[in-house]
């Protein structure tokens, strides 16, 4: 396990390594399926050009990164590429380890016999790390994002250690990191449901509204998080001395001001949308996210890891700067569901759809920018193209879980009443 | 949603597809030649009309006078050059200047990568020398160029009069609102290229030039002439570019609607329209004069001098004229006349031209065939590609009979799997890397050892690299990973028919010709070949459809469609200069063809031919 993953790494740092050296480098950081205006290091750039003027980097409004960001980079911004390696390699250290205790003797007890071929081996989870470490180092979306060092790969490493500290049980430590990453993006606060429903049920606290221990630990979670919060914003004013990054950063999240194309689903709408209805369509495009929480947390509050997949899916395909960083951190997950693989349905579709949508962003762009024969609707189709695709994706591997799920109950192969072989429709 | 989420119809349509795979594969491929075919019979194109409002309704009167004066400056511009053995740059500057225009010189040079045979030239000097009028009636923020190449010998002497007649006329006009940039450009398009890269402070390919000391406002649109004798029987429109652009379908609407206005015949490809569309002759006449159209796209080299301001979002085109054996001819007052209505009406535009299409083919000057109708056809090739996928995808996944367990089995072979795709696929991108360094950087060497000309090792080392690539793959994927299993040769099918999918689709919406040839060609290929069937055939067909197979029959056939068949001997010849221009090509001016055939589509055919001989 060890020497495998030591390999892994070498041939990951070496791809970058080498990127960053080659002219490819200033190409990618360009890109803006690559780059969005909150994580693109130019601006980044821009914003310590800014503050060692000592003028606020949030004039100009060019920087929105969150004040922390900013100085961090302070300090270490020759050492910026090092940085994004690190925190890249870090993510992989962090989500694989996760995963290594699913309840397998619980499930093997519990269900009919003829499900044990639903149920994982351990020899098979054993490699589920190294797997999830493969999909996300050597992800071309992982690598491009980190070459054009675009602080989403931060925000993953926070994400990531969130899931981690979670999983391990660590109240404080999983609210800190949840609130760090809630104030990195805002859009990372749906995570709260899934982490209160893991610790519930690591605890054996029962999610019972009218039992006062469920209470208690809810409002000593809510406490742990929004105390973090509120000291890192806090912190934060005091390193700048003012509330500019307040409208700065959550406010150009929210009210999505910057039209640059992107592979999310806004830019489009809100350029060809009438003023008066801009408000309108922003709060339900944003509630959008926020909104599936709730189902899916009913749905799934057996499954606080698989809902914790779902929602990250979720943020990265509505959220209003997305970029391919963010896919790819939800795209690591993947190897997790191996074992739903056999009830998936559209998996060929979508993935040959993704594929082909990945290479014709550039084409596309190169035909509408430089050559000037396509215009904006060819990149949005091919966006909202990809976007289909995502999502058919996500509720694909719901769909299996679910299913997956029934038959664990039922067993495995279901019968009709009249003795002929079932088939379980959605409808 | 129902076929995506009912299991029962699904089976159904995936067992249907899967079942009659072949059939509909072949029917597909039927279609697709077919409705191609389609696309130059007129009642299926649309006519040509004129978009753009600004250039549309308003009237312009054409009464340039003095062609004979301008066919004198020729002359005497023709001598100059005789006598300089060169571009006369002092002359050209004193009669522009004495015509009233603000002029510059730019100097360039440039060394090409190996000395080029068909043009005769290696370190290449020039001067370009441009004059300016600028606009009386607005700021001067727009710009029209008007150009004409000094070539060597007695070539386009008349077009350089034309020009400066052109110049001297249009000074004494008032209605200019656009800055108008008269460029003579040395050594045709690398003097272009310098120019342009001057005016837009770009340099991409690393020439050496020197800066622009004048400079006009955005250039909106160009023409450039092309005229060497002092009557002409037709005038031939060139919209072909670097990497297959086409300028906005406008410009051409806007030469036809001229010529038709005064009466000048014109023609593109150098066909003539003909009216007789229902007979068999006059169907083989366009579907000639569409294919040319094809090829000339589809090599993605500028077929005239406007092929490099497309690149900088300019609608540009060659105006060639031509002296035939017919009776009627027309003087030089007439193409004056032409051109100062064109240049009168694109300078009404009020913004870049951008209504019309910017994707079509022309089967002739009145008639195109838009995107929406020729992309079908090649949508129908590709469509085989997802259908083998499917199929392949379905094979896989079914678990083979005997063995119950299917989980653990394919877990099993997974590994091995990985690397047996693996090890094809980054040596086949290896040969393509080496297909691409190779020739230039070993010239010398080659030169050193055998008794060959600098273009002829060029080219000869890159067929060579081409053959040797074709014994390298399957000798070493077997090292690697001992026998090639069943399953094996299926993923890397899969892979190789996602990828060539892929890469033929983003091909075609660039350039549509050459996506179309390639597929074409390596769709059939890339359907039929598995490891079972017969060897020996298979390869020879493989290797008849290989990239470099389909260039050699495309030069053939362009000769063929362009009246001039050729020798076998002859055809050869020509086919090594094809590749060692595509190669200039590609570091002169960054056509995009050969990096693209050398880096992805031969790596991509070699996975087909690594397929065919997995043991």
């Amino acid at each position: 396990m060890a020497a495998p993953l030591t390999l892994l790494l070498i041939l990951a740092v070496t791809i970058r390594a080498a990127l960053y050296r080659s002219s490819l480098a200033d190409l990618i950081a360009e890109r803006v399926e690559v780059v969005s205006p909150l994580t693109a290091w130019k601006r980044v750039v821009e914003g310590l050009a800014l503050l060692d003027l000592g003028v606020s980097p949030y004039a100009g409004d060019v920087f929105h990164e969150t004040p922390l960001i900013i100085y961090l980079f302070h300090f270490l911004v020759d050492y910026a590429e090092i940085t994004f390696m690190v925190s890249a390699i870090n993510d992989v250290f962090v989500v694989p380890i996760q995963f290594r205790k699913q309840k397998y003797a619980l499930e093997a007890e519990r269900y009919p016999l003829d499900c044990l071929e639903l149920i994982r081996s351990p020899k098979e989870m054993y490699y589920i790390p190294l797997k999830v470490a493969m999909f996300y180092l050597l992800n071309p979306f992982t690598i491009l994002s980190c070459v054009a060092k675009s602080t989403c790969g931060l925000n993953n490493a926070v994400i990531a250690l969130f899931i981690l500290t979670t999983i391990k049980g660590n109240v404080l430590l999983s609210a800190i990191f949840l609130s760090l990453a809630t104030y990195q993006s805002i859009y990372p606060l749906t995570l709260c449901a899934p982490a209160l429903l893991y610790l519930t049920q690591r605890q054996y606290i029962p999610v019972n509204f009218r039992r006062f221990s469920f209470w208690w630990f809810v409002a000593q979670y809510a406490f742990m998080y929004l105390g973090s919060l509120f000291v890192m914003i806090c912190l934060s004013f005091f390193l700048l001395g003012s509330w500019d990054y307040l409208p700065s950063v959550y406010g150009f999240i929210l009210s999505v001001p910057d039209l640059t194309p992107n592979i999310g689903l806004f830019w489009y709408f809100f350029a060809e949308m009438f003023e008066h209805f801009r408000l309108f369509f922003l709060c339900v495009f944003q509630i959008n996210i926020f909104f599936y929480t709730i189902p899916l947390s009913i749905k799934l509050k057996e499954h606080p890891v698989f809902l914790i997949f779902m929602q990250l899916a979720v943020i990265s395909i509505f959220k209003s700067y997305p970029t391919v960083g963010d896919i790819a951190l939800y795209l690591a997950f993947l190897p997790v569901w191996s074992h739903l693989h056999r009830f998936l349905r559209n998996i060929f579709l979508v993935s040959c759809v993704l594929l082909a949508c990945s290479a014709l962003f550039p084409v596309l762009w190169h035909l509408w920018i430089y050559a000037g024969s396509a215009n904006s609707n060819f990149y949005y189709a091919i966006t909202l193209l990809f976007n289909v695709a995502q999502i058919l994706l996500v509720s694909d591997y719901f769909y299996a879980f679910l299913r997956r799920e029934h038959h664990l109950s039922y067993g495995l192969y279901l019968k009709r009443k009249d003795g002929s072989e079932a088939t379980l429709v959605l409808k | 949603m129902g076929l995506l989420s009912d299991p029962n119809r699904r089976r159904a349509l995936i067992s249907l597809l899967t079942r009659l795979n072949a059939p509909i594969c072949v029917v597909c491929y039927m279609a697709g030649v077919v409705w191609f075919m389609g696309l130059a019979f007129e009642p299926f194109t649309l006519r040509t009309y004129m978009s753009e409002n600004a250039m549309g309704s308003t009237m312009v009167e054409e009464r340039f006078p003095s062609g004979e004066r301008a066919l004198a400056t020729g002359r005497e511009f023709a001598a100059h050059k005789k006598k300089v053995g060169g571009m006369p740059v002092d002359w050209l500057v004193k009669t522009m200047q004495a015509r009233g225009l603000e002029v510059f010189t730019q100097t360039f040079s440039r060394t090409l990568p190996f000395p080029d045979e068909n043009k005769e030239r290696y370190m290449v000097k020039g001067t370009n020398v441009y004059g300016i009028l600028r606009a009386p009636r607005a700021p001067r923020t727009e710009a029209l160029v008007l150009s004409a190449p000094c070539t060597q010998g007695d070539h386009n002497n008349q077009a350089v009069g034309l020009l400066l007649g052109l110049a001297q006329y249009f000074r004494n006009q008032i209605y200019w609102a656009k800055d108008i940039i008269f460029l003579i450009n040395e050594h045709d398009l690398i003097g272009m290229q310098a120019w342009l890269e001057g005016y837009h402070h770009t340099n991409t390919t690393g020439m050496d030039w020197s800066p622009l000391q004048g400079r006009g406002g955005s250039i909106q649109a160009a023409l450039s002439l092309e005229l060497s004798s002092d009557v002409i029987t037709s005038m031939d429109l060139v919209l072909e570019g670097l990497n297959g652009q086409l300028p906005n379908l406008d410009l051409a609407n806007l030469f036809y609607a001229f010529c038709q206005k005064i009466g000048v015949l014109c023609t593109i490809q150098g066909k003539l329209q003909r009216n007789d569309w229902d007979s068999v002759s006059g169907y083989s006449h366009s579907v000639q004069t569409m294919m040319l159209m094809v090829m000339k796209q589809a090599s993605g080299r500028p077929w005239g001098d406007h092929g490099l301001f497309l690149r900088y979002h300019i609608e540009a085109a060659t105006i060639k004229g031509i002296n035939s054996f017919r009776q009627y001819k027309t003087d030089t007052n007439t193409i004056g006349r032409l051109l100062e209505g064109m240049y009168r009406k694109l300078n009404n535009l009020l913004e870049r031209l951008h209504q019309s299409y910017f994707f079509y083919l022309m089967p002739s000057l009145s008639h195109f065939v838009s995107i929406g109708y020729y992309m079908p056809a090649f949508g129908l090739l590709a469509v085989i590609l997802l259908l083998r996928a499917l199929d392949l995808w379905v094979q896989l996944a079914s678990p083979p009979p005997g063995t119950e367990d299917g989980v653990v089995d394919t877990e099993q072979m997974w590994s091995p799997d990985v690397l047996s795709v693996l090890t094809p696929l980054v040596i086949s991108h290896l040969t393509g890397v080496a297909l691409y360094y190779l020739p230039i950087h070993f010239q010398k060497m080659a030169l050193e050892h055998f008794p060959v000309s600098d273009t002829e090792a060029v080219v000869l080392t890159a067929i060579a690299v081409y053959t040797a690539g074709l014994a390298l793959p399957h000798n070493t994927h077997r090292f690697v990973s001992g026998e090639g299993t069943e399953h094996g040769w299926r993923v890397l099918k899969l892979v190789a028919v996602l990828y060539l999918a892929v890469l033929l689709g983003c091909t075609a919406l660039i350039n549509f010709s050459l996506g179309f040839i390639l597929a074409l060609t390596l769709v059939p290929v890339a359907a039929f070949v598995t490891p079972h069937v017969p060897k020996v055939p298979s390869a020879f067909v493989l290797v008849i459809l290989s990239p470099a197979c389909t260039l050699l029959f495309s030069v053939f056939f362009f000769q063929e469609l362009q009246e001039v068949p050729i020798s076998f001997q002859d055809g050869w010849v020509l086919y090594l200069s094809v590749i060692s221009q595509g190669i200039l090509d590609h570091s002169l001016y960054g056509s995009l063809v050969y990096p693209l055939i050398a880096l992805l589509v031969y790596p991509c055919w070699l996975l087909f031919w690594n397929i065919l001989f997995w043991e």
